[in-house]
């Protein structure tokens, strides 16, 4: 379950203070389909990487699991990043030398996992996912729904309580976008808490739960139907 | 993060660039090469030195005329006049001190030998019969000089190796009768082949009794006295007993200078240590230099690599984590360029000693175990900077570029 209260965050742009995120209140609990949507630069993105534990608030508090997580040093936010935190982005962000297969498996590497534990995880989301034919392919190699889908293994390996996407499907086309939200959508029945930030009225208005943020704040939260 | 999987992390970093890490495996290895190669060569020079006066025999005194610290700016030596002579009268007084066992006066110079219209120039030794033993010679033939008084001039002469052979070539030489400096003298012994000895090709020298070479060269002076203590431990009472006896000679002054061969021995393997440790410090700026180039390098895929950095902190990698994956990378780098570095080294110092036997160019624990340090120590330090960089980097910022 995700807090945040009253919480702040401000930049500070050539003098001037721009308030990514003004005194922002939110609640996300587990299991939810919530899409963030709203203009450029109204601060949706800071709301994604706070919630990710990427940016630390100026003010507020944030409970992740009713820890506060705002006190956090960077070697324990890292630690709960990793536990805690699924990350996909427009970009997919794989790494161009690893395979497939190394791309799923380095969350689990950078914590620490045995070879072949690794070797099990990644094996069995790759079968899950229709990429058993691409496991040893390079993302070069790979077109961008299949690059988009190795991001997504990679990001539920470490079974995290909640997956951040930033504009998931805005670097593919249309059906391969489809096939992007169909794959988020029936994580999502199984339990896990999605949050997607997207410019596209399409893919937001599929979620249960739309949050509309304007200059820093939340304009709307409402539940669809 | 496992430390095998780190290491396996930053291998497949450096091989997806091969053309920079070649480069800067190069780089390193050039480094640690030339500080093996380097203190290799200075250390066998030393050796070399060393042996050279080992074989002499230690508790050798040498008494050389004329006092070394006063020389330069005595009255004397500025209006022409050398210091006073040793004589023979000198030597025969040194050898009654109950240190010595055995005293040898020394004479050198160059003359002609001819024989039957061959002719060539030689090195001449003036001694006594007891320098065979001091200077470890050994005779192939004949007789070395008669166990005489030294003021006798008997005009004989033992031949070096290639002396005799460029003289007589396969004839018997013993009791023939070669010209020395236009002096006839009768050949009594022809020395063993045996390589050099203090500076002198002993193959090509010829060694007459003393007397006799102060006549050929026309001195009454001696080169050098040489005297050999019964012990070490007598060393320090022989050194007195020669600068009282020779002051006492003098008319009071200690106008001689008188050296150990241990003294000889520890000057030479210091100048030589000091020597290796210089060229092995300028071999050690090229392993600095790689450093540094390791850190321009990791500077620059620090920048290339920000989107993956980024990444890797978005999936659960804390600064630390960061900087010890930047770290290992540039450990690696190190490691695998000084090792390649000492494998050259090596083959370096081999193909020295297949040119040039004498000098045993083994390179010393010490330089191999420094040059890797050092190998391993810049490639830490240089690294530093770049993880630094690359930990504090924002990841959102990081991720934002495409």
């Amino acid at each position: 379950m995700i807090e945040l209260r009253e919480v702040s965050r401000i930049f500070t742009v050539g003098g001037q203070e721009v308030r990514a995120m003004d005194k922002v209140s939110l609640t996300i609990n587990p299991g939810e389909y919530l899409s963030i949507m709203g203009p450029s630069g109204s601060g949706k993105s800071t709301l994604l990487n706070t919630l990710g534990l990427l940016d630390t608030p100026n003010s507020g508090t944030y409970l992740l699991d009713g820890q506060n997580v705002t006190s956090l040093s960077d070697t324990q936010l890292a630690a709960t990043r990793s536990r805690k935190i699924g990350f996909i982005f427009q970009f997919f962000h794989l790494i161009p030398r690893l395979t497939a297969q190394q791309n799923i498996e380095m969350p689990l590497l950078l914590a620490g996992t045995p070879r072949k534990e690794r070797m099990e995880r990644s094996s069995r989301l790759i079968e899950a996912f229709g990429l058993g034919d691409r496991r040893h392919h390079r993302p070069d190699e790979l077109s961008g729904g299949q690059r988009q889908r190795v991001a997504i293994a990679r990001a539920v390996i470490n079974e995290p309580a909640v997956l951040l996407a930033d504009e998931p499907t805005g670097n593919l086309d249309r059906t391969a976008g489809a096939e992007i939200i169909e794959l988020v959508e029936n994580l999502n029945k199984n339990g896990l808490t999605l949050v997607v930030v997207t410019h596209d009225p399409e893919i937001g208005e599929r979620a249960r739960r739309h949050v509309r943020v304007v200059d820093g704040r939340i304009a709307s939260d409402t539940l669809r139907g | 993060m496992r430390p095998l999987d780190a290491i396996g992390f930053a291998l497949t970093s450096l091989g997806s660039n091969r053309v920079r890490t070649a480069l800067m495996l190069l780089a390193m290895s050039i480094g640690v090469a030339a500080v093996v190669l380097l203190t290799g060569i200075g250390n066998g020079a030393r050796l070399y030195i060393v042996d050279q006066f080992s074989s002499l025999g230690t508790n050798l005194v040498i008494v050389i005329p004329g006092r070394t610290e006063t020389a330069s700016n005595t009255a004397a030596t500025l209006i022409g006049e050398t210091p006073r002579d040793l004589t023979l009268n000198d030597a025969r007084a040194l050898e009654r001190g109950d240190m010595v066992r055995r005293m040898a006066p020394l004479n050198i110079g160059e003359l002609n030998v001819k024989r039957r219209g061959k002719e060539r120039q030689v090195p001449v030794l003036g001694s006594t019969a007891a320098l065979l033993e001091i200077h470890h010679l050994h005779l192939e033939r004949g007789t070395f000089l008669p166990e005489e008084d030294m003021e006798i001039a008997r005009p004989v002469c033992v031949l070096g190796a290639k002396v005799y052979r460029e003289l007589f070539g396969q004839e018997n030489a013993l009791g023939e009768m070669v010209k020395l400096g236009g002096f006839r003298c009768r050949v009594i012994g022809i020395l063993a082949t045996e390589g050099r000895s203090l500076g002198f090709d002993t193959e090509e020298l010829v060694v007459v009794p003393v007397a006799f070479a102060q006549m050929l060269l026309n001195t009454s002076g001696l080169f050098r006295i040489l005297v050999e203590a019964k012990d070490l431990g007598g060393l320090d009472r022989l050194k007195k007993h020669i600068a009282t006896t020779i002051a006492k000679r003098h008319y009071g002054e200690e106008d001689v200078t008188i050296i150990t061969q241990d003294s000889v021995l520890a000057t030479f393997d210091k100048i030589f240590k000091v020597l290796t440790f210089t060229v092995a410090g300028i071999a050690g700026i090229s392993l600095v230099v790689a450093g540094i180039l390791i850190m321009n390098v990791m500077l620059m895929a620090v920048a290339q690599r920000t989107a993956e950095i980024g990444l890797c902190k978005a999936l659960g990698a804390g600064q630390l984590q960061i900087m010890a994956l930047l770290v290992t990378e540039a450990l690696l780098l190190s490691t695998i360029g000084g090792l390649l570095g000492l494998l050259l080294g090596f083959a370096g110092s081999w193909a020295a000693v297949q040119v040039y036997p004498t000098l045993q160019t083994t390179p010393p624990l010490w330089a191999i175990v420094a040059a890797m340090g050092t190998a391993l120590l810049t490639g830490f330090i240089s690294s530093l900077l770049p993880a630094r960089r690359a930990a504090r980097l924002d990841p959102i910022q990081a991720l934002a570029r495409h």
